[in-house]
């Protein structure tokens, strides 16, 4: 294997990949929404990155564009790895789903869809996964506090005991 | 238990109804075999063979909750697994036993977020708390102790 | 006298009035409609002519809360529709009300039966972000107990396997060898199963003279009890009945969905990410993987069951030739300074007081770092920002994309093997809901 993940180069088609990043490593291509599908397709079938090991979806709020969607690809007989982001505006969460060229992305956006609330255009089954089916609201997005209960202290405990739904029965 | 040996060495005890029905019920629990996440594993290594909970007449696990009488709530409870907790503890027969094993069971443990019910008292009632995280094998075996007391205390007029 | 509710201080953010955030009253649905079912079922469910069966959330063999509907012809299950969820935890999200360090042991409880990987993988991801170097004693020190994680997480993976299967004796025997690594675990950093005994940097103390001698007590006890469970199982014709063809599914199917560990591998595709992408010198080692051909539940019953005396292996080397030294890196930016510097020196005073109180701040930028568990890649994506807290932490779950195979691998299948098919994949359903 004398490919590193320094040394190996990519030459992906024009106009996909607005821009390659490196960082401790690791290789980033910035790609655009329309372009996403067909530089996975060419990583897929080109370059020979035969497996979607991730996708996520980091929120960048109060930046704008908020979401950034990233793919991580791992390619078996290259044996290197290569990440691909999309940034996407909070106004137009849609973006098309990589089912079609990655199956192992079924659940991953699904996972995406309920927790931050990007809708994938084209997904087979776009629904609730870990939430309950009539849960309201994306908890992974920032508005969401991240701590529900108040820490119980001696001088709140009492008042945190009377409030709370004990069941009796 | 109170012991009146009468005629010498005749092998008969007399004690009150209430501590020899408490006595057998209380070493006779079926457990719900009903196990969450981390705490089930420290519940499973306490019915292995180093920590043994069939000593304590613990042996069988039920799978069914109509034929338990004691659910051990071993492991946090998501918001999506509430209703399921409330179906099985309603299934299952009076007098029933509910045990909170581990921090996340009793007050919702080191996860105060959307999707854990801070504490599974939030949803039925619970007889015994655990605290640990998970809690050791011997600690689940003291609160296990700790309600066999409580069915030995119980007195005819609870009785359902 | 009651004090008024503490006001949470919180930045949250205004929510903007756009259409994705009106939530509308058919939106809201409370189970899985008649138009999702549709697609996910074949006809003959719709005119009733096979069974649709709820495997529900509470059940003896589905390791967890795991709820399958299934499809049924008879016996033979048609169709196999897996719903997760049911131990959400909303560990991502909680992490990033933490700071790094203080954010390690809820990593403890994803994969709640291999511990120590976990935190192997967060605390690479931290490393790798922030670029900290590792003492190479730690790194032994990592590579000794992540292969006694993994010895942990086989013995359970097998107990349970083969006490869904039938053999009852496995789990006791099984979870008697687990007694000798958690004694281990807690000698080394006090908890026995959540032990968050890595930190970012090293390991948070040098172990105790009792672990050599406990390690190579493990190591002289072991190979017996592996021989023991191979001659109970490996030739047993029970067991092969219900193993061997069962669950197949293709290698470029598996690569497909994005399996890794012994489930890829069972199906012939050597990929294992301790020696595809080295980490904490496991490069230094010398081991193999084992492979197999069919990718049956048969194989991969085999191939983790020969990664144990690998494990063994890796193991005594690391503990030959390990080398004395420091235990957690000496970057004051990032490691507390040892106590007894406090008392002369400022820089440490300030130092100590830094990071215990606002902890260390990691640049902007993001990383990958995936380490092999037993169950297969563990990854640990990290999104620094500049401040104390990450913006965002997420786990790559092996046991996830394992799950989402699962209905191909049980096409056909009945009923009973069924459960030997969840027991091979190995799932654990705090590492698939998170």
């Amino acid at each position: 294997m004398a490919e590193t993940p320094s040394t190996f180069k990519l030459e992906p088609p024009e106009g996909l990949v607005a821009s390659t990043t490196v960082f401790r490593g690791e290789v980033t291509l910035h790609t655009a929404r329309e372009q996403l599908l067909a530089l996975l397709t060419h990583l897929r079938d080109v370059q020979q990155f035969n497996q979607l090991i991730d996708v996520t979806c980091t929120d960048y709020f109060p930046q704008e564009p908020r979401f950034g969607m990233v793919y991580q690809l791992n390619s078996l007989p290259r044996n290197i790895r290569v990440r691909v982001n999309v940034m996407l505006s909070e106004h137009d969460a849609r973006i098309e789903s990589a089912c079609a060229a990655f199956l192992s992305a079924n659940w991953l956006e699904r996972e995406i869809y309920d927790l931050m609330g990007i809708h994938f255009d084209n997904h087979p089954d776009l629904r609730r996964i870990l939430m309950p089916l009539d849960y309201q609201g994306h908890p992974l997005r920032k508005e969401v506090p991240v701590t529900v209960e108040e820490n119980a202290f001696s001088f709140n405990r009492e008042r945190i005991d009377r409030d709370k739904p004990y069941a009796r029965e | 238990m109170g012991l009146e040996q009468k005629l010498g060495d005749m092998g008969i005890v007399t004690t009150s109804l209430e501590k020899a029905v408490g006595w057998a019920r209380s070493n006779a629990i079926w457990p719900l075999l009903f196990g969450l996440a981390c705490c089930a594993i420290e519940m499973m290594s306490t019915q292995a063979s180093n920590y043994d909970l069939s000593r304590f007449g613990m042996e069988l696990n039920r799978a069914s909750p109509r034929q338990s009488d004691l659910m051990i709530i071993a492991g946090r409870v998501s918001r999506k697994m509430a209703p399921v907790i409330r179906n099985l503890y309603d299934q299952m027969p009076d007098p029933k036993y509910v045990i909170a094993m581990g921090d996340c069971a009793s007050c919702g443990g080191v996860f105060n977020n959307y999707a854990i019910v801070q504490g599974v008292d939030e949803i039925i009632p619970v007889d015994v708390y655990i605290a640990g995280c998970p809690p050791r094998p011997e600690t689940l075996i003291d609160g296990i102790l700790l309600l066999q007391e409580k069915i030995k205390g119980e007195k005819i007029t609870t009785w359902k | 006298m009651v004090a008024e509710p503490t006001k949470i201080k919180e930045d949250i953010p205004e929510i903007h009035d756009s259409p994705q955030n009106i939530v509308r009253a058919e939106d809201v649905q409370l189970d899985i409609t008649f138009d999702q079912l549709k697609k996910l079922v074949s006809e003959r469910a719709l005119t009733g002519e096979t069974m649709l069966l709820n495997m529900g959330p509470h059940h003896p063999s589905t390791h967890g809360v795991l709820r399958l509907l299934l499809e049924l012809d008879g016996e033979t299950v048609i169709n196999c529709i897996p719903d997760i969820g049911y131990l959400h935890t909303g560990i991502e999200k909680t992490h990033e009300g933490k700071t790094y360090l203080k954010g390690l042991p809820l990593t403890d409880r994803t994969d709640y039966l291999a511990p120590m990987s976990n935190n192997l993988a967060y605390c690479g991801a931290v490393e790798k972000l922030c670029d900290i170097d590792v003492p190479i004693r730690a790194q032994y020190l990592r590579v000794i107990l992540a292969e006694l994680t993994r010895l942990n997480s086989h013995l359970v993976w097998l107990g349970t396997h083969a006490l869904d299967i039938g053999a009852m004796s496995m789990f006791l025997y099984c979870f008697r060898e687990r007694e000798l690594i958690l004694d281990v675990y807690e000698s080394v950093s006090g908890a026995r199963m959540m032990s968050s005994y890595f930190r970012p940097g090293g390991l948070w103390r040098d172990v105790p003279d009792t672990f050599i001698a406990q390690v190579r007590n493990i190591l002289q006890v072991f190979p017996g009890r592996i021989k023991e469970y191979e001659i109970l199982l490996k030739k047993n014709p029970i067991w092969r009945d219900r193993t061997v063809g069962i669950g197949k599914i293709g290698a470029e199917d598996a690569i497909a969905y994005g399996c890794t560990g012994p489930t890829l591998r069972g199906s012939g595709v050597n990929y294992d990410v301790r020696k595809a992408a080295p980490y904490s010198s496991y490069d230094h080692f010398d081991f193999e993987v084992p492979l197999g051909t069919a990718g049956d539940v048969y194989d991969r019953y085999r191939c983790r069951l020969d990664e144990m005396p690998q494990s063994l292996r890796i193991i005594r080397q690391a503990l030959d030739r390990l080398p004395p030294g420091p235990v957690i890196s000496d970057d004051r930016k990032f490691n507390p300074p040892p106590k007894h510097e406090i008392a002369y020196s400022m820089e440490s005073l300030i130092h100590h007081f830094k990071l215990w109180t606002e902890g260390f701040k990691a640049p902007e930028g993001e990383v990958y770092f995936a380490v092999e568990s037993g169950k297969g890649e563990y990854g640990v994506y990290l999104s620094g920002n500049g401040t104390p807290k990450p913006r965002r932490v997420h786990f790559r779950s092996p046991s996830l994309n394992n799950l989402q195979a699962m209905p191909l691998m049980s096409k056909g299948c009945m009923l009973a093997d069924l459960v030997a098919i969840i027991g091979s994949i190995d799932i654990v359903l705090g590492d698939v809901d998170r």
